[in-house]
């Protein structure tokens, strides 16, 4: 088997108290991108930084690109890229000169880096604004030219953590483009985010995290697979009609519906194809009952739920209400 | 420019390194005109204020006109109030993730410090100069040789070396700027409790015992001995070696504590 890009066993990293990585373990392939996926204070950051050597580790061994990020920290920084979801660029200094800047931390010659610099620029899209300060540029110009930053020395793995987080929607679809193509180009790439369809538009392996540890991993197909495919969502006028509504979505042998009586909501788990005409069936029976029904959607499940369903947790980040059972 | 090859491949070295975190401090500081236009009318202001509002009624001391008094104190005591912002820049850089971008990177992660230190030299040598323009006209004269008024410029880099490393210790520790800027407040009963704008001899002793004791005193009347020439021995008690001997040792001692904890901070951050 190929050398793994990032092989993770039982990392451990704690700040006084909190315990922020707690045995995790992880392994990404070679011309793999991966998304670490889970909510805020699950460790995701802290792996990043982990395996950019930007911090000491209590335990477990993490190697990346095949050296040890504790004993070959300078050969995992030649090897790797991070761009950040705090933009670290100079706002003070032009696009081009923060690029070259980089490009000879690198240790290009300068000549190299300029040509280097004037490249990335131009697969980006920065070439017009190149010699502008970064400080006129918008969040996602800015965002790109981050992304640039960490590529200017063809890096083998490019961490990107939460790349979108804080963008607009246009800015993160062009950002989503712009690490399709890096991927073309054959760099390994390990995100992470707190959002599912992000996870899903670019990895091909999702790792979903909590409280320091991988809980499930798999492509996102199977992983929505496990969860019951998408979810239908119905809304009610009247907050009294509310268990009606849910035990006419009861399937047997599936996981009972959710109520949510703040927002006069009903969700359950749909499958994917021939489920949704059977609930749709009780849901006129109810209606012809009397029940008014303000909205019918089917969506996508959201990264609450894949994690309920997969941690089995009664709660995430203090969502209430949703009681979480495997649904496999 | 050094780049060495490592293994058959280029690698920024310290030196490199240093010199491009060093040039981006620097760009920085230049084109955002509140740091340069503010800091150098900061400066000008306060000397001004200090010769002609509170300079007459200071007086003279000793027959030694007060502009020749308080300008070499004012400038030594310059050297940590310009680098305050080196203690901001810091915590900002740490907070913003630029930090993060650099140490990721394959080059010496000491360059992240030397290079702040570097550049706080070149803008520190560009406030300095204009300090001293300033204190020439508004009526300094140096008593001593052209020699010995460019060591006391040498000694206030020197200074500044040392500062450089307590300012960026302090951005280290303070988590945002804010709190660094707070922080760095520290240099103001330094450079007011010191003999840089008034005799210590005026102050009540528990004041005066502090003072006596502090580096800031110190280096002020190292620069005063050098700019005073003969008279040095007369004014100040001594010769202008024996305070520059020890206003190094002080400089020498700042910078050997502070670098340590930076480095020591900086690694565990």
């Amino acid at each position: 088997m190929a050398e793994l890009t990032i092989e993770a066993r039982g990392l451990v990293k704690r700040f006084g108290r909190r315990t922020a990585l707690d045995g995790l373990d992880l392994a990404v392939e070679p011309g793999q991108v991966v998304a670490v996926l889970g909510p805020n204070g699950a460790g995701k950051t802290t792996f990043v930084r982990a395996v950019a050597t930007l911090l000491r580790l209590d335990g477990g061994t993490l190697r990346v690109a095949g050296f040890d990020v504790r004993r070959e920290p300078e050969e995992v920084r030649r090897a790797i890229g991070l761009a950040g979801q705090y933009a670290s660029v100079e706002p003070a200094m032009t696009g081009r000169e923060n690029l070259e800047m980089v490009a000879r931390l690198y240790g290009q010659p300068a000549r190299t880096a300029r040509a280097g610099a004037a490249g990335v620029l131009e697969r980006f899209g920065l070439a017009g604004d190149a010699d502008r300060l970064v400080r006129t540029y918008s969040g996602g110009m800015r965002r790109k030219l981050d992304l640039g930053a960490s590529l200017v020395s063809t890096p083998r793995l490019l961490l990107l953590d939460e790349p979108t987080t804080g963008l607009d929607p246009r800015s993160r679809i062009e950002l989503w483009d712009a690490i399709d193509g890096l991927v073309e180009h054959g760099t390994d790439v390990l995100l992470t985010t707190q959002y599912l369809d992000e996870a899903e538009r670019l990895a091909g392996h999702i790792v979903i995290i909590d409280h320091g540890r991988a809980v499930a991993s798999g492509p996102p197909a199977e992983l929505k697979r496990r969860v019951g495919g998408n979810v239908l969502e119905v809304h009610v006028r009247d907050r009294a009609d509310l268990a009606a509504v849910a035990a006419a979505l009861v399937r047997p042998g599936h996981a009972a519906p959710q109520v949510d009586e703040a927002t006069r909501r009903v969700s359950v788990g749909a499958g994917d194809g021939d489920a949704v005409g059977g609930l749709l069936a009780g849901l006129r029976a109810v209606e012809d009952a009397g029940v008014e029904l303000t909205g019918i959607s089917v969506r996508q499940p959201g990264l609450e739920e894949v994690f309920l369903a997969l941690t089995g947790q009664d709660e995430v980040d203090g969502m209430p209400g949703a009681r979480g059972k495997a649904m496999r | 420019m050094t780049s060495v090859a490592a293994a058959g491949r280029r690698r920024a070295g310290l030196a490199t390194g240093t010199v491009l975190v060093a040039k981006r401090a620097v760009l920085t500081f230049l084109r955002t005109p509140q740091l340069v236009i503010v800091g150098t009318v900061q400066l000008v202001g306060f000397l001004v204020t200090f010769r002609y509002v509170f300079g007459g009624a200071f007086g003279t001391s000793r027959g030694l006109p007060y502009v020749d008094f308080a300008v070499p104190g004012f400038i030594a005591a310059g050297v940590p109030f310009t680098l305050i912002g080196t203690a901001v820049v810091m915590a900002e850089d740490l907070r913003r993730g630029f930090v993060d971008r650099l140490r990721s990177l394959p080059f010496p992660s000491a360059a992240v410090l030397t290079g702040r230190v570097l550049a706080d030299s070149v803008v520190l040598t560009w406030s300095l100069a204009i300090a001293t323009l300033v204190g020439f006209a508004i009526g300094f004269r140096l008593h001593g040789s052209i020699p010995q008024g460019l060591a006391a410029f040498g000694l206030c880099l020197v200074f500044g070396l040392a500062f450089s490393w307590v300012f960026i210790t302090l951005g280290l520790i303070a988590g945002n700027g804010q709190a660094a800027q707070g922080m760095a407040m520290l240099v103001f009963p330094l450079t007011f409790g010191s003999s840089a704008y008034v005799p210590v001899e005026t102050m009540p002793g528990w004041l005066r015992a502090f003072a006596d004791n502090q580096p800031v005193t110190w280096m002020a009347n190292a620069v005063r001995a050098l700019t005073l020439g003969d008279r040095a021995q007369d004014f100040l008690g001594h010769s202008a070696a024996y305070y520059v001997t020890y206003s190094l040792i002080w400089a020498a001692g700042i910078m050997i504590v502070f670098s340590a904890l930076a480095v020591a901070r900086f690694r565990r951050s």
